[in-house]
């Protein structure tokens, strides 16, 4: 799906993404990592949005040689938050998302309208669809605008912090429908802060530390003790809950 | 689209209405009946003479022109995602008419009626140079608008220097009317020059309008739904630099309506800028089209300036509309 070899990306004189090689395909990918690691630049990358050094190939192309259109109907990208310019209703804001796949001058069809009807429903907005965005909750807003990705029915999602700004109800449903998504087929690469939840959601996690994969693996593998307190300067307390990690950060050193 | 298809004819209904009351007006009076029979040729030829000599080509520039800056006015606010745009926020309506009033200054409007125009085109594309050259760079809304301000700015200077310098006190005059912005004594020639700039302008606005959509949701989102940012930005800009100047050419500075209907016809949509474009040109259309009634049907010896009175009025329907909806743009 997505194979990542020597990816560099520098902003300015910056090198904020530093010789990053993965193979990303299949179920729910998490980039975990401090603040200012470069995930959210990757994520960019990835998504064909920053000039990116070494190859970023999307099923064997460059994404870079992927026309926009062709690479809109491929890539469905999240930012981190996201801002609304104009109080659309939140089915025109989810409707927004089958722009790569009209024809110039065709009116949206069936397929557009189911797959509008569908991302609204698994995201639970079908009561507010007529609700301005600007009368929305944050969590409401976050849910419409991740409808929105998904909407284009690409099959890979990327989603940077999709879970900022929602309770823990509405992360963990958030996180159910990531993997939701993944069960269909698709490739699910999130960029997250909750360790327990990255640990509890993803099949595996790529750890990015100064731009520089540091860890790469499944979550026990990834989020051990020792590799937390040197990338993230915290000692973490990790235990087990319903079988699965609990990490808590304790102390900061 | 559809579901304000009622909305859109009353609007494109609103300024044929307009238009129909503007060819009835003037200083001779012909009354309604007798100009509309003047105008499908079976009036009597001091009639027919009045209104498609005189009224005919006023009353189609009001269309023309009141259509490119509704349109212009909601395409620049969708595409800089800032309700105070409007069509000279990128500076080249200044620099159009520093260009027309650089035909005035060193006496070139003289020589033929289409000599002003010409240069008001002129300084539009002029103006638009270095905002190609930012766009090129890949600059975002933020440094075009800034450079905007600074290539109005500049114009502006330009436009005073012009008055600081006039020759006599009647040529100061002349720059400062035709400043205000008006309709009058205008012909087919102007109409012909217009028309092919607002046509080109209204048609790249109307086929960005997908592009606007995205958008709503900022550069990247727009990017990743497949928008090419570099071409909304170039061909945006030309159609604002070409459609607008050719309005300003034919009209002066016409203030307002851009920035106005735009905000007046966007509760009556979904909000989408694409679905603002049409409504837009018809409401400016229709805007324009009735304030140049106005202007003709006032009893002053002098028509006050059609600038003059879009401003007079445009501002408290503004305000009206701004208190009402509560910043709900």
């Amino acid at each position: 799906m997505v194979r990542l070899e020597a990816v560099s990306v520098a902003l300015g004189a910056r090198r904020v993404v530093d010789n990053v090689s993965a193979d990303l395909a299949g179920g729910v990918i998490g980039l975990i990592g401090p603040n200012g690691a470069g995930k959210s630049t990757l994520v960019r990358a990835i998504a064909g949005l920053v000039p990116a050094e070494g190859a970023i190939l999307i099923d064997g192309v460059p994404v870079a040689a992927l026309a926009p259109g062709e690479r809109a109907r491929r890539i469905a990208y999240l930012p981190q938050g996201q801002t609304v310019h104009w109080p659309l209703t939140a089915e025109r804001l989810v409707a927004l998302g089958r722009l790569p796949h009209l024809a110039p001058f065709a009116r949206p069809g069936k397929a557009d309208a189911d797959a509008i009807e569908r991302a609204l429903e698994r995201t639970e907005l079908q009561p507010l669809r007529d609700r301005p965005v600007d009368q929305l909750s944050g969590g409401e807003r976050a849910r419409v605008l991740l409808a929105r990705a998904l909407a284009v029915e690409a099959p890979l999602l990327l989603a940077d912090e999709p879970l900022a700004a929602l309770d823990p109800a509405h992360q963990i449903e958030v996180m159910a429908l990531l993997r939701a998504e993944a069960a269909r087929g698709g490739t699910v690469i999130a960029v997250l802060h909750d360790l327990t939840l990255a640990a509890r959601w993803c099949d595996r996690l790529l750890l990015i530390d100064h731009g520089r994969l540091a860890a790469d693996g499944t979550p026990r593998e990834v989020l051990t003790a020792e590799r937390i307190g040197s990338v993230y300067g915290v000692s973490a307390f990790i235990g087990e809950a319903q079988g699965e990690p609990l990490i808590v950060p304790l102390t900061h050193h | 689209m559809t579901k304000f298809l009622p909305f859109t004819l009353a609007m494109a209904l609103l300024a044929i209405l307009c238009a129909m009351v503007s060819l009835g007006l003037g200083p001779a009076h012909l009354g309604l009946s007798r100009a509309f029979s003047a105008l499908i040729g079976q009036g009597d030829p001091i009639a027919t003479t009045i209104v498609w000599q005189l009224r005919l080509p006023r009353a189609l520039l009001a269309l023309l022109v009141g259509a490119m800056l509704g349109a212009a006015g909601a395409a620049m606010q969708g595409y800089l995602r800032n309700p105070l745009a409007d069509p000279g926020v990128l500076g080249t309506s200044s620099t159009a008419a520093l260009g027309a009033v650089l035909a005035l200054y060193y006496g070139f409007a003289a020589i033929s009626p289409l000599t002003l125009p010409v240069f008001a085109i002129t300084g539009a594309m002029v103006g638009l140079i270095p905002m190609l050259l930012l766009a090129a760079r890949g600059e975002g809304p933020l440094a075009l608008i800034l450079a905007g301000v600074a290539i109005s700015t500049a114009a502006g200077a330009g436009i005073s220097l012009a008055l600081n310098f006039a020759p006599n006190p009647f040529a100061a005059v002349e720059i400062m009317t035709w400043l205000m912005g008006s309709l009058a004594d205008r012909s087919f020639l102007h109409v012909w020059l217009a028309l092919p700039c607002i046509a080109v302008g209204l048609g790249l606005i109307l086929l960005e309008g997908r592009a606007l959509d995205a958008l709503t949701l900022g550069e990247d989102s727009a990017a990743a739904l497949g928008t090419d940012l570099r071409r909304v930005r170039l061909v945006l800009m030309l159609a604002v630099a070409i459609g607008v100047g050719g309005a300003v050419a034919v009209s002066g500075t016409i203030g307002f309506v851009g920035l106005v209907v735009p905000h007046l016809v966007r509760p009556f949509t979904d909000r989408r800028p694409s679905s603002l474009l049409i409504p837009s040109a018809l409401g400016g259309a229709a805007l324009l089209a009735a304030a140049d009634a106005l202007v003709r049907s006032v009893p002053t010896l002098d028509e006050p300036r059609l600038g003059v009175v879009t401003a007079l009025l445009g501002v408290p329907v503004f305000l009206h509309q701004l208190v009402r909806a509560r910043r709900q743009w």
